[in-house]
This record gives structure tokens, sequence and C-alpha cells, in this order.
């Protein structure tokens, strides 16, 4: 059984930019879903997007950076939330053990280059900020900004992106290769993927309505998200306080289609079963699921039948978190992971908004207010195009 | 700690590479700063109309996933894992253009869906119907080391046996032409050496190359595959304790293989780390296979060629140190922060 004890985490979302704000938002119910103030779009009349209401000079003046800095806003949402992370973790020996970055990013740099790609091919002006569009770089600037030295990597799995991070992290922890990693993701919206996810026609034009029979689609957010994880002796050396566990953690391909799961959620099956034998618990061990639910009709069927089949017909209290901050990609997996620690911490089960008529196929109901409950164990589900299935288990700090 | 092999390996590139190992075929181009690969037709593997609307990437990486497993008898792998700088550019470029030239109208959505970084890993599990583990990693320069390194945590500590894992990049003519503008290409010098550069600016291409990594030796394994390292910092302390780890010291490597990709501003870099090494061999390929992120494949395919043939081809050379026998090769890659290096062994 994996045991890594998460002992920090940050996060920037459209419903909070700090952990006591994000919180309070989910407790009280306030969504950060909004008409768009920052991202230029067409679209802007006719969707709705979960987005920080911070500019990317507001953003880069809080990080104290200079005018002229060549970061796309997916780097300066990094930056933001791994500083909040390694505050958070108190953390004041970097560099001192064996440590490691790993981000995810599905988007990389692509808001500078898509507002610039005109001016990039016919002037000088803000060509800074072309090799920034690769998402390496967009992890190392991250890295560079804490001053971390060390392994880092970025992973690129769609949608299942910040978990598969969050997994390589424990695996990484688990076989003694490093002390201490920071893993999550960041992903800023972007012309780009807004557009795209309109043409495979997977947006709603309200609020998200997540495993609702009329559901419509998703809204696109954006965010950051990283957690410390440190091995049992750096956290036994240093007295660290441990907020939860990663336990479990499974990754598998639906194999059916690029960009849609399989009706009976095979990949999403085969990662929930993974994320539970490496916890080495049985199904009525999962005390609540923070569901991927994205609204879209396909996922919410296939992973409604694929978690009615984990759980044989009795699933625990489920809710998807994107009625909040809308679906925010890459960064997905992480923000999710910091709601789920704060379930765990708090006892209670965040509320799935927006939901009112039940789906007639699958017999899934989210819990539609905020629940007290005793938790050990949370599973959290992130599935992406490409057919990524990630699902991890997060336990309750003793 | 257990032994990992390469038993299969195919790749596409700017040589003639997919047929097999031919040094004497490679041609060394002086005429451009950027290369275009030599390409296989496909027809064999992937259906006319599928040839056509395929990006560039995933035919390349579907072509040599295929012929890697091929060689190692077809083994089902317990997992996937693909390494890419920037992913299916080519589509990205297309989707692109198409938002600003038509101002967010008429858009279709297959340009998109071939652009996400993953599209490569996913085809090939598609193709395969293979729903095991299934990564991308997108970390310039490493993304293929960080995936072998992932490959090799499955294999030496998660009782995983076969594991496909390979590097895929493309080019596309807006970035190419966007780089030569930031340096990043080179403009062509009739009177420059790539091999011992003058400017800035890599000379530039694309490819894919795959390999079967597993725990059991076979007749026809290639070499093993003892190690991997990445970190965005290296001091040659750090290059010393690592081939520590693995019972090595710097005269131990007998083939120094690195990544010098024609541009002055990563030449000092390379230099310097050549420098720990003056008992070794020292090779080379970005000059046949240009630099791309992920060309790091090609030379890892070269040296495992090199190591089973216990040769190694004068195109290759930077030096002309001889060995009685090719024991260790070290590949060396530095580009914007990253260090790689990818440790084998003959077997």
């Amino acid at each position: 059984m994996a045991k890594v004890a998460v002992t920090g985490m940050g996060i920037i979302s459209s419903i909070g930019k700090t952990i006591e704000e994000t919180f309070h938002s989910l407790v009280t119910e306030t969504h950060g879903i909004s008409k768009t103030d920052f991202l230029d779009t067409k679209l802007k009349d006719s969707r709705l997007f979960g987005e920080i209401k911070l500019s990317n000079d507001q953003l880069a003046e809080v990080l104290g950076l200079p005018a002229d800095h060549p970061y796309p806003r997916t780097a300066l949402l990094g930056c933001y939330a791994l500083r909040e992370a390694v505050k958070n973790a108190g953390i004041t020996d970097l560099n001192s053990c064996r440590e490691g970055f790993i981000n995810a990013t599905s988007v990389g740099g692509m808001d500078t280059t898509e507002q610039y790609w005109t001016s990039y091919k016919e002037s000088t002006e803000h060509l800074r900020f072309v090799m920034n569009h690769e998402s390496g770089n967009i992890t190392n600037i991250i890295a560079d900004f804490i001053g971390l030295k060390g392994f880092t990597t970025t992973i690129s799995t769609a949608c299942s992106s910040a978990a598969n991070a969050i997994m390589l992290g424990a695996r990484m922890i688990e076989a003694g290769q490093v002390d201490r990693i920071f893993v999550g993701g960041t992903d800023a919206l972007s012309k780009f993927t807004v557009n795209g996810f309109n043409t495979l026609m997977i947006l709603t034009d309200g609020y998200n309505q997540p495993f609702d029979q009329n559901r419509k689609g998703l809204n696109l957010g954006e965010a950051a998200a990283y957690l410390v994880l440190e091995s049992d002796a750096l956290v036994k050396k240093h007295y660290r306080k441990v907020l939860a566990y990663i336990t479990g953690f499974g990754n598998a391909n639906d194999a059916y289609h690029q960009t849609a799961s399989s009706e009976t959620g095979e990949g999403n099956f085969l990662a929930m079963s993974k994320a539970l034998e490496e916890a080495q618990i049985s199904p009525e061990a999962i005390d609540y699921i923070n569901a991927h639910g994205t609204a879209t009709p396909n996922n919410d069927l296939s992973e409604g039948r694929s978690v009615l089949r984990v759980f044989s017909n009795n699933p625990p209290e489920i809710s998807s978190t994107k009625p909040f901050t809308g679906h925010t990609l890459a960064a997905a997996g992480g923000i999710e992971a910091v709601f789920s620690i704060l379930a765990l911490q708090n006892q209670v089960i965040f509320p799935n908004l927006n939901f009112v008529t039940p789906m007639e196929d699958v017999a899934i109901r989210p819990e539609t207010t905020l629940k007290k409950k005793d938790m050990k164990h949370v599973l959290s589900n992130s599935f992406g195009f490409g057919g990524n299935c990630s699902s991890l288990i997060i336990s309750k700090a003793e | 700690m257990k032994k990992v092999f390469i038993n299969g390996l195919s790749a596409i590139g700017a040589q003639p590479v997919f047929e097999g190992f031919a040094p004497e075929k490679f041609v060394l181009n002086n005429e451009e700063t950027a290369f275009c690969p030599v390409q296989p037709s496909y027809k064999e593997m992937i259906a006319p109309g599928a040839i056509r609307r395929m990006a560039k990437g995933v035919k390349m990486g579907i072509y040599t996933a295929h012929h890697a497993l091929k060689e190692a008898n077809n083994p089902v792998p317990d997992a996937i894992i693909v390494g890419t700088g920037i992913g299916c550019i080519e589509d990205s470029e297309k989707f692109l253009n198409a938002i600003i030239d038509n101002q967010e109208e008429f858009l279709t959505p297959t340009s998109f869906i071939q652009s996400t970084h993953n599209t490569v890993a996913g085809q090939i599990a598609l193709e395969m119907g293979c729903k095991a583990y299934n990564f991308t990693y997108v970390n310039g320069i490493v993304s293929l080391e960080t995936s072998i390194q992932d490959a090799l945590l499955q294999l030496q500590f998660e009782n995983k046996k076969s594991i496909l894992v390979g590097g895929v990049d493309e080019t596309a003519p807006t970035t190419v032409h966007i780089y030569k503008k930031v340096d990043r290409i080179k403009e062509y010098r009739d009177d420059e050496d790539f091999m011992h550069p003058t400017s800035k600016g890599t000379v530039y291409s694309e490819g894919a190359a795959f390999f079967v990594l597993e725990t059991e030796k076979k007749e026809n394994s290639y070499a093993e595959l003892t190690a991997v390292y990445s970190s965005n910092a290296l001091s040659k302390e750090a290059v010393e304790q690592f081939l520590e780890q693995h019972q090595l010291s710097f005269s131990d490597i007998d083939v120094l293989f690195t990544g010098n990709d024609g541009s002055t501003q990563n030449e000092s870099a390379y230099l310097a780390f050549e420098a720990y090494f003056p008992e070794s061999i020292r090779a080379m390929s970005k000059h046949l296979s240009g630099h791309y992120h992920t060309a790091s494949g090609f030379a890892l395919w070269s040296a495992c060629h090199i190591l089973k043939n216990q040769e190694i081809p004068a195109v290759y050379r930077r030096n002309q140190l001889q060995k009685s026998k090719l024991g260790t090769i070290l590949i060396y890659n530095y580009d914007q922060g990253n260090h790689g290096l990818i440790l084998l062994k003959a077997c």
C-alpha cells in the first residue's frame, strides 16, 4: 500500500486565491462561473467561464515580476500557486534534500502565442514570449521562480494531467528516488482551447450541471494547484504536519476514441480498480467520490456507469465540483486533490451545484447540499482526451 | 536492482533509418538548416485515407512503435509512454491559423483534436487496443529521458515486464519561420561546419524513435538500459554521483554521445561536459538527425546499434580514440536549462 504524506498545498482558481478563500467558497456554495473580463474571444457573449479575476499585469505585480517579463498566463498562475504551496508547507530549506517538481499543463504558453501569433510572423516586438510556448519551459519558469534545483518534468495527458503528476510524485517517493516533490498542474484559459471545445460542441451556454439529465456541456475554467509530497523519513525528521496521505492511484487507457469515453467507461473502471488495489482497500471503504463530472453528456454517462460497476451499484456520496470552478483541464486533478483534502480535513462533502433532474440511464444521485460525514478515504477521478483515465485515493491524516 | 534491456527499436529521421542501421547510406545535409525526414510509405500499415488525415507525428509514432514491438516479438506492453517537446505542432498551427484568419468562425475540430500533446500515445493505444498505463511527457530536451525514467521506475520497482517508450516531434512551416527569427534555427551560411558552429541557432528537423524495454534479456537484446538522469541543474559532482551509483567513474565511459546541435548557444555546455571525459570516444548525431526535442531518440537508437555491433561508424565520431571493447555509452543532452543523461551497457 502506498502512503505518501501531503505536507502542503497551494491553489488559485475562480473561487479563491488562497486555501481559506477556496474553502469558504465551497461551503457557502459560491461558484466562480462568469462572463469573461480578460479572455478576448468571440464566444464571450454566449459562454461562461471559470476565469480568475486578475489580469496578467496584476498577477505579475503580485509575483513581483518586471513589466517586460516573458511569462505566459499559465506560468504566472503556476508561480502563484507553487509559491502558496511552499508557504503553506512552511518550507524554508528548499534544495536541502533530493527534490523535484512535476508540473502538468495542456495549454502551455498558448495564451501568449495566440495573442502574438501575427506579430511573431511580421514583427520583432513580442518575440521574447516565443520559446515560452513550450510546456517544459513553463515548468522551468515556475521551478526557477521558487528557486528549485533538481528533477523537473511536465505531464500532458489532457484533463488527467495533474492527477498523473500527483501519481508520479507519489511513485517516486515510494521508490525512494526523491525525498520531497511538488506536484500538480496549471492551465490558463485560451482562445485556442475554448474554440477547440466549442467545435466539439461540448460547451454549455449556461452553468454546467454534472450528472443532470438535461446537462448541456461544460464551462471551461483556469487554475493552478500544487501539493507538497514528502517521504516518511523527512516527515519524521522535521516533525512535519501531515495534511493527508496519497494512498492509491491508478492509470489506464480507455482505447476507445480520441476524444470520447466508451459507453461503459472501461478505462475509468480500470483506473478506479487499480487505485483501490494499490490502496489495498475495498470499494466500501471509500467515503466520498470527487467525480470528474464535467457535465458533458458523454463523460457523466460513462463515469456514472463505471462508478456503479466499481461500487456494485451502491456508490458512496458523490459530487462534481466543476460547477464551482469550471473544467480547468490539466489543473483539474490538482485543484480537486486540494478539494478532496479539504473535505477530509473538515469532514464535509461539497455539493454538486446546479443538479435538478436525475439521469434516466444511470442511477447516480449526487449530493446537492453541504453534508457532514465521517470520512477516511476519498476517491478523486480525472479522465481525459486520448483515453487517459486516472484515479487517486486520498486518505485522512491520523 | 533489476536489469532492463532494450529488446526492440525503430526510428524515423532525417536519414533512412526506418530501414535499419546502415550508416553508409547517411548523407550529410550541408545545404539547409531545417532537414526533412526520410519517411516510409506507411501504406503497409495505415489505410490510405488515414494516412492523409493523420498528423505527421502520429504516423511516425505509430510506425516506429509498431516496428519496435515487432522486433521484440510483439509483447503486450504494460505501459505506453511517449515524450514530445512540442507535440503535433502542425495541427496546432492549422487550428491557430484558422482561429485568427477566420476570426473564430467556421472552425472544425479535426486539427484541434490532433493538436493535443497526448495524441500520439492515445492513438498508439487506440490502434493496439491497449488499455494499460498511458503517459505523455512534454518537457523540452528531456521529454524522452523522463519517459524512459518512468519506464525504469515501473520495470525496476513496480514489477512491470515490458514497456513501450518513445519520443516524437514535428516541424511546421510557421514555427520554423519564427524559430529562425529568434535564433532557434540558424540561417544558412556556406562557410559554417555544423560540427564546429560559429553562429547561433540549431540545425533543425523532426523524427520519432520507439523502444521496447523489458526485464528479460533475450538473444536479440541490443543493450542494457542502466539508468537515466534529468535535472534543471547539473554539476560535475552530480555526474560523478550518478556514475558512482552504477559503479562507474568518468574513465569507464567508452563512448560519450553528446547532443551538440549546431548552435553556439548550447556549445559551451557540451564542451564543458565533454571535458569530464578525456578518455572516452566522443560521438554525436545531430549533424545527421538535426535537432528536435526528442532527437536523443535518434542518438539512443544509434548507440544501441553501436553496442550491438561493437563498432562506431566514422560518421558519428568527434575524435579518433580507439577502444578494444565498447562496453558503456553515456548520452548527454542539454537545452533551455534541461540536462539529460542516458546510460547504456553492452549485454
